[in-house]
């Protein structure tokens, strides 16, 4: 038997490296198949908010130029569905870490690039079914796209490259803290990055500072994107970042996958240091 | 013999092989020069107290980390420079059950099977043989949060040997368990080195290592302080005891008498008034023995307990690694 060249080699790597992250993948999806109640436990947050703000307060509120406020909140709590799913991946990462699989892992012959690759695949598609979820719970109270299917569509990948960009952060923090209380504690990041933004109200019905921090929020800027994707009227206010809300809410995923992306790959080798 | 030749002749007759192995954190320096060889097909048991070094050791011989210093061998290979190819030779069982809790035990198999990258069936079938090998057939479509510590620790175990490891490292594998469960985990365990696996073992249970060792390296502070058998280890610290314990304390006197007449070396036996204990370390353990119970018994004592006690691990270990402690507190006080 001669040896593997140099190319057959590369070639051989690349194919285990695609194995080894479907396998991931995979134990991901067996989870959500062995325990549906997953989906439902970490969609507790956003159903409840859609049924408070729907019904309980939604008589009450005023988003300007008469619009349906479900018709407003509704991309508003998708966008905050994708804010929050690095909490997610950050305890998924924790636990693994914290319980020793990420190290047995590591302790085996399996390509390096699949932990981590994998379970970034892994969790897009789990935000796909949380997004899939959510829509059909929106469609049942009576929410409706007034865009077309493309437009439709398009905004449901912008959601998804959000959701994309904030898995990087995840495995970060993930890794970053030491045990799974902090992590839970990463709830105190979490909550005000998904609610200080348009989810709720405009940026320009909050105090100038607010409104500020709010509009600047990534979140808000795929949210006030999809909004004009799901053909609602009076959204984006006169500033510059409301203004290009469909350019930013692209640019800002790219920005953190590009800044997210190398420290947490950094941070997974420096647990062999 | 050429340096070479040597170094390849020995690189088949041990497992692992460390030299001056260094380990920094900070300050601290978690290893500090550890030199370390296992025979192949056998089981090295790594004792010390917590923070001793134990488990950078491991960690390091396993390719979880990098050492600062020093090098290591493991299946013939450096563990830095070709971690591939050891990775592809060991099995690691660390300090918790490193299982996935939602998949059942058979998933869990298949899935570390397809990750060590067997094919598809080649994984199923290593995972029918392990479940079998591990009694957890029965438990095999239960979810894994459901299993008792032992079913965890054994699936644990499997998990480390879909590839019938070369060198197996286990850290603490039974910390935790009830009786049953060491037992279990040690059939398991004492099975794989039959089929010639080398085993590095740490633990806190010093009759687990006993048991199982053939080797022993105490650590303590990152430094070997010791290594021998179990039997050498125990010889070192003082052989067997003849010991007595009586019924009255008027009998103290003449059992003294009948316990130094066989002591080693003629030395005085020590006597525990308050537990009315005699005893005194003998070199012709059974002899001596009866010797004693035979005169005891000629002279009518009413003896409650007498018997032969040979040193324990605990007790070597109290000695050696209660040196290391004392030096440093001095130490401390010093400074
Ligand atoms: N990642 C780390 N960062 C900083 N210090 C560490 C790290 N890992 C280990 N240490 C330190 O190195 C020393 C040795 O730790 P190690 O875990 O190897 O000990 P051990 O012998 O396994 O102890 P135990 O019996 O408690 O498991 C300890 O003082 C520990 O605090
Ligand atoms: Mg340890």
């Amino acid at each position: 038997m001669s040896a593997p060249t140099t190319t057959e080699q590369d070639e051989r790597r690349l194919y285990w490296e695609f194995v080894d992250c479907w396998t991931i993948v995979r134990r991901e999806l067996g989870h959500l198949a062995k325990q549906p109640s997953l989906i439902a436990w970490q969609l507790g947050f956003p159903i409840v908010s859609v049924l408070l703000y729907v019904y309980v307060f939604g008589s009450a509120m005023d988003v300007g130029g008469g619009q349906d406020y479900t018709t407003f909140v509704m991309p508003g709590m998708f966008a905050m569905t994708m804010a929050f799913g690095f909490m997610n991946t950050a305890m998924a990462v924790t636990v693994e870490k914290d319980r020793g699989v990420i190290d047995r892992f590591r302790s085996m012959p399996m390509a390096r690039s699949a932990v981590v690759a994998g379970r970034g695949v892994a969790d897009v598609l789990h935000a796909g079914i949380d997004l899939a979820v959510m829509a059909l719970i929106a469609l049942a109270i009576g929410w409706r796209s007034d865009g077309s299917l493309v437009e439709t569509v398009y905004a449901f990948l912008l959601l998804l490259l959000l959701r994309f960009a904030l898995i990087w952060i995840g495995v970060y923090l993930g890794l970053l803290v030491p045990n799974q209380e902090a992590a839970g504690n990463l709830f105190a990041v979490a909550f005000p990055f998904g609610m200080i933004s348009s989810v709720f109200t405009p940026p320009s019905m909050m105090p100038d500072w607010l409104g500020a921090i709010a509009m600047w929020n990534p979140v808000s800027s795929t949210a006030t994107a999809i909004r004009e994707l799901f053909g609602v009227s009076t959204t984006a206010g006169d500033s510059w970042i409301e203004q290009h809300a469909p350019l930013m809410s692209v640019v800002w995923p790219l920005a953190i996958t590009a800044v997210f992306l190398p420290l947490a790959v950094r941070r997974y080798q420096a647990l062999g240091r | 013999m050429t340096a070479a030749t040597e170094a390849a002749a020995e690189a088949g007759e041990y497992s692992v092989i460390a030299e001056g192995l260094r380990k920094q954190y900070g300050d601290k320096t978690a290893v500090d020069g550890l030199d370390l060889r296992v025979r192949r097909g056998t089981v090295c048991g790594l004792l010390g107290p917590n923070g001793a070094g134990k488990t950078t050791s491991v960690r390091m011989l396993s390719t979880l980390v990098r050492p600062d210093g020093g090098r290591a061998e493991v299946g013939g290979h450096d563990v830095v420079r070709r971690p591939d190819l050891v990775r592809r030779r060991i099995g690691l069982t660390g300090q918790h059950a490193a299982v996935d809790e939602i998949l059942t035990a058979r998933q869990n198999l298949r899935m570390f099977g397809r990750l060590f990258h067997l094919g598809h069936p080649a994984a199923r079938a290593r995972a029918e043989e392990l479940l079998a090998q591990f009694s957890l057939l029965e438990a095999a479509d239960k979810q894994v949060k459901t299993f008792s510590g032992g079913m965890r620790r054994r699936l644990d175990l499997a998990a480390s040997m879909i590839l019938a490891p070369e060198v197996l490292f286990l850290d603490e594998p039974t910390t935790g368990l009830d009786p049953r469960g060491r037992r279990e985990v040690w059939d398991a365990v004492r099975g794989l080195t039959a089929t010639g696996t080398t085993v590095l073992l740490t633990t806190h249970y010093l009759d687990e290592a006993d048991k199982l060792s053939d080797w022993i390296c105490v650590i303590d502070q990152g430094r070997k302080i010791t290594e021998d058998t179990p039997a050498g280890l125990k010889r070192a610290v003082g052989g067997d005891r003849v010991e007595v314990v009586l019924a009255d304390p008027a009998d103290l006197p003449l059992t003294a008498g009948a316990v130094a007449r066989v002591a080693a070396g003629g030395r005085p036996p020590e006597t525990d008034e308050a537990e009315l204990r005699v005893h005194a370390p003998v070199t012709e353990g059974v002899a001596a023995l009866t010797e004693v119970a035979r005169e005891l018994q000629d002279a009518g004592v009413a003896v409650l307990d007498i018997g032969l006690r040979r040193p324990t691990l605990d007790e070597v270990f109290l000695r050696l690694t209660g040196g290391a402690e004392r030096e440093t507190t001095e130490k401390e006080n010093a400074v």
